[in-house]
């Protein structure tokens, strides 16, 4: 029986054994129903639990855990002459196993023995899904029983429900942990194999980048080599570019907002502004590409500049527009947080409102545009489909705007994007470039989030 | 001292002089100053405008496509020859002959190979289909001669739309002067129409622009949201009831806010190499799936929901909850009928918004391999698919000068999604939300 199928039949005898349970809650207590400890919901509530909730955590943990069981036990049934074979090899035989097994197109005849484990394959599947179905049917139908059976004037129903509620609360919060320690393994694991391939320090000072490994030993540049220094500046680069345009727009137009314009023209012009926030990235990305970099090459040849076709002036200046409703919005809040107070003492000593604004609130609000900064340095350098798009793949070490770079984002994409197998540096390679980005932007969120608490503490 | 005790007249007189001669300087100053903001805000919109004009300019032509009209005999010989009406046999007819003969009959002059060669590609391989789903839907065309309308190529459909330049020498044009002479020819007889491009929304994605649809990728769409609404509303919902009503404030509440509040600011494409690295390679989940792309951008989204519900908590006011409390209900009661009602329209607007953000959202999904080359709408949630902003993506990629209003009609649409997606949480901010 399919999952969804199995899903449906176990939300319907929920739902039957909650009928249930209310039914038997008020036949318990003809008349009496102020005696019932829990109301009749609550007994409902109860047996549906019961019948639901054990069977599909029993169903989730199969369908996970299932996959791996019997990729090994098919893969196990391996005559030993597949059992040597090297690991790349192995998984390309277990795609074909799976291929032939769903039914997909196979390239050649199959080998008997892949046969044979195809066969398994689906003999396990089977078994697998049956034996699954059997158990969760009984399971359901023996909780709900169970449930019903303890149905009293007594039991205190709505304290289990409301235990097995806050179980799920406490459990939801978890997946956030989760998460962050799923990120952290995966990246580190990957790593870590990556760096027992090429040393920590080649990839983190080498200034020559160019992952391509060939597949046979004896190839021409058969060693790939892994200095990402050129990535890290090109990301910088383009990085400073976004936040030459980023940071002044932003912040003068918040100054704008919150100290000049009229409040009709702020209800107007903020909103569009958050507008530019709200365009997906991909957009931005082929406006780049195909507007702004040959715009600006145009304008470069014009003036007799060589511009190269991606250049990084063309995506960072497009990244800092996008990035300008960041900034002005973390502005706007540190400076409506600058104390009435601070302003009033400045007119009452005869300055101007632009001389308020740069002596003293400005000054005042600085640590927090400091911090709002950093936060948006960090959402530039983790932007990708912008750099995909419009930034180059090569990995020129140099700092002039008008040559294309790479950053950090473009080569994870391009290693991962097409054929991948495990086991290469070229695809390890991505993960470690994902975990430096992670301690980066991780590192600058976490010093920016602390700058802006600190000042908001300052003005409470 | 002495200066201490010049008479007030005197020194007031300087500094009114001082302050005098510089308060020109000074406002102007000001007015400059006040002119940088707005010319800021002006030129952040003015950007914005672009993009928007750009985007409209280069794809509102992509909603109409060129068809022809061509003469076509249904010849039992090539759809039939045993005369069998047998479907299956039928399918595998040469139905391209039918559409080459007849724009063939339309230029009987034409006579070397090379020539018809170039005359047959005016129209789009995907006539064959088209003719060949007539011929199957409705067999009693056989033998029948009809004008029926096909697409064009998309060299035709580009030059009809005025995007070749004609000017241009004929070595580097896209288009021969052979073929606009047969274009223009076509068009004089009414046999070259625009007409609404019902493919471009009912179609997957083709290697030929001019057959290439969204409805694949919009399907796709479709189906990972899908899986992230499911997971990520009750789930960060919950969380955010945990943390905002019953977490005792303890140090480890406070690693799980913080962590929230990290990881609504990691790097999207970080979430595609998790999704990589434990549900495809450890979970053996399959590649291309929006099942998976649902669960990483499911892991994406839920610090914005966890973040907007659990502000939408903190603003229903004590009171509701004492007044609950106060008349016996359990806490949990009071959370499920009274603070969660009220508080719901903010948590429902934050869902939508940070649905929006994830509806847009491509680079973790070009991890987990929902980039490839898919023709075939998706049905199920473990079918290969795309997603629209990624078929974005794939287009902005190809060669053909056809793709480019795809693209941008493709972005249209995406957009359109967007607009509407924000406009409903705005109304329901405005419609339900309470002020206490």
């Amino acid at each position: 029986m399919p999952f969804s199928v199995l899903l449906l039949v176990l939300t319907g005898l929920a739902v039957i054994s909650y009928r249930f349970g209310t039914a038997r809650a008020r036949a318990v207590a003809p008349g009496r129903q102020s005696q019932l400890h829990s109301r009749p919901m609550y007994h409902g509530l109860y047996a549906a639990i019961w019948c639901g909730v054990p069977a599909l955590l029993i169903a989730t943990l199969w369908v996970a855990f299932q996959p791996l069981l019997v990729k090994g036990l098919v893969m196990g049934g391996l005559p030993d002459s597949y059992q040597a074979l090297p690991t790349a090899r192995l998984n390309l035989v277990w795609n074909d196993i799976r291929n032939l097994a769903i039914g997909d197109v196979v390239r050649s005849e199959p080998a008997p023995e892949i046969q044979a484990a195809a066969d398994t394959f689906h003999r396990l599947y089977a078994i697998g899904n049956g034996a699954l179905a059997l158990l969760c049917l009984a399971l359901a139908i023996g909780g709900a029983s169970f449930a019903l059976r303890r149905v009293s004037l007594t039991l205190r129903a709505r304290n289990q429900v409301e235990r097995v509620i806050t179980v799920f609360l406490i459990a939801s919060s978890m997946v956030a942990i989760l998460t962050t320690v799923g990120i952290v393994l995966s990246l580190m694991f990957e790593s870590l194999r990556f760096f027992t391939k090429v040393p920590p320090l080649d990839f983190l000072f080498g200034l020559h980048w160019s992952p391509q490994t060939a597949l046979r030993a004896d190839q021409v540049g058969s060693s790939g080599s892994f200095g990402a220094v050129p990535l890290f500046t090109g990301t910088l680069l383009i990085s400073l570019i976004a936040m030459c345009v980023a940071v002044p727009v932003g912040l003068m137009s918040a100054i704008y907002m919150s100290e000049y314009a009229h409040r009709k023209f702020r209800a107007v012009a903020k909103p569009m502004l958050e507008i530019l926030a709200g365009i997906p990235t991909v957009v931005y990305g082929f406006f780049a590409a195909l507007t702004v970099a040959p715009f600006i090459r145009r304008f470069g040849e014009g003036m007799g500049l060589s511009v190269a076709s991606e250049s990084a002036l063309a995506a960072g200046l497009v990244m800092g527009v996008m990035i300008i409703p960041f900034v002005s919005s973390i502005s706007d809040d540190v400076i409506n947080a600058v104390p009435q107070a601070m302003r009033d003492g400045a007119y009452a000593l005869g300055a101007t409102k632009s001389e308020t604004i740069r002596n003293v609130i400005v000054p005042a609000a600085l640590p927090g545009i400091v911090g709002g900064v950093l936060l948006a340095v960090s959402r530039a350098i983790g932007e990708t489909m912008i750099v995909v798009m419009a930034a180059g793949l090569a990995a020129n070490l140099t700092f002039n705007p008008l040559d294309a770079v790479t950053t950090v984002t473009v080569q994870i994409v391009t290693l991962l994007t097409g054929d991948q197998e495990f086991d290469s540096a070229k695809t390890l390679a991505a993960f470690a470039l994902g975990l430096v980005l992670f301690c980066v932007t991780l590192a600058l969120n976490v010093f920016a989030l602390h700058v802006v608490r600190k000042y908001r503490e300052q003005y409470e | 001292m002495s200066e201490m005790t010049v008479e007030p007249g005197q020194g007031g007189a300087r500094t009114r002089a001082l302050v005098a001669a510089g308060i020109g300087r000074r406002y102007r100053a000001e007015r400059r100053f006040r002119l940088f903001g707005l010319v800021a805000i002006v030129s952040a919109l003015v950007f914005m405008a672009l993009l928007f004009a750009s985007i409209i300019g280069k794809g509102y032509t992509a909603f109409v496509q060129t068809e022809i009209r061509l003469p076509i005999s249904y010849d039992v010989a090539v759809i039939d020859p045993d005369g069998v009406r047998d479907a299956a046999e039928m399918r595998r007819a040469n139905y391209g002959k039918l559409y080459r003969d007849g724009i063939q009959s339309l230029f009987p002059t034409v006579e070397s190979r090379n020539d018809r060669r170039l005359l047959n590609g005016l129209v789009s391989s995907g006539a064959t289909f088209e003719i060949r789903d007539a011929v199957i839907s409705s067999p009693d065309l056989i033998g029948k001669k009809a004008e029926i309308w096909v697409p064009a190529s998309d060299d035709v459909d580009m030059l009809v739309k005025g995007r070749v330049d004609r000017n241009e020498p004929e070595g580097t044009r896209r288009v021969t002067d052979k073929e606009i002479a047969w274009v223009d020819a076509l068009q004089k007889d009414g046999r070259l129409e625009s007409r609404f491009n019902w493919r471009f929304f009912t179609q997957g994605d083709s290697r030929e622009p001019e057959l290439a649809g969204i409805w694949g990728a919009v399907a796709g769409s479709f189906l990972t949201m899908l899986v992230t609404l499911v997971l990520s509303f009750p789930l960060g919902v919950a969380t955010a009831v945990y943390l905002e009503e019953f977490a005792p404030k303890n140090r480890w509440t406070d690693v799980i806010e913080v962590n929230i509040n990290n990881l609504a600011a990691i790097p999207s494409i970080v979430f595609g190499l998790l999704g990589l690295a434990v549900f495809l390679q450890f979970f053996g989940l399959p590649r291309s799936a929006p099942l998976v792309g649902g669960l990483v951008l499911t892991l994406m989204t839920l610090p914005t929901i966890i973040i907007a519900a659990r502000v939408s908590l903190k603003s229903v006011p004590p009171s509701i909850r004492e007044a609950a409390l106060g008349l016996g209900a359990s806490k949990m009661q009071m959370v499920t009928n009274d603070v969660l009602p009220l508080a719901m329209p903010g948590i429902l607007t934050g869902t939508i918004i940070g649905m929006g953000r994830a509806l847009g959202e491509t680079a973790p999904l070009l991890m987990i391999g929902m980039v490839a080359f898919i023709v075939d709408i998706p049905h199920g949630f473990t079918d290969p698919a795309t997603a629209l902003p990624v078929q974005i993506y794939i287009w902005a990629d190809s060669a053909e000068r056809a793709f480019v209003e795809r693209t941008s009609a493709a972005i249209m649409v995406l957009l359109a999604f967007l607009i509407v997606m924000n406009a409903a949480a705005v109304i329901l901010r405005s419609r339900f939300e309470r002020r206490w």
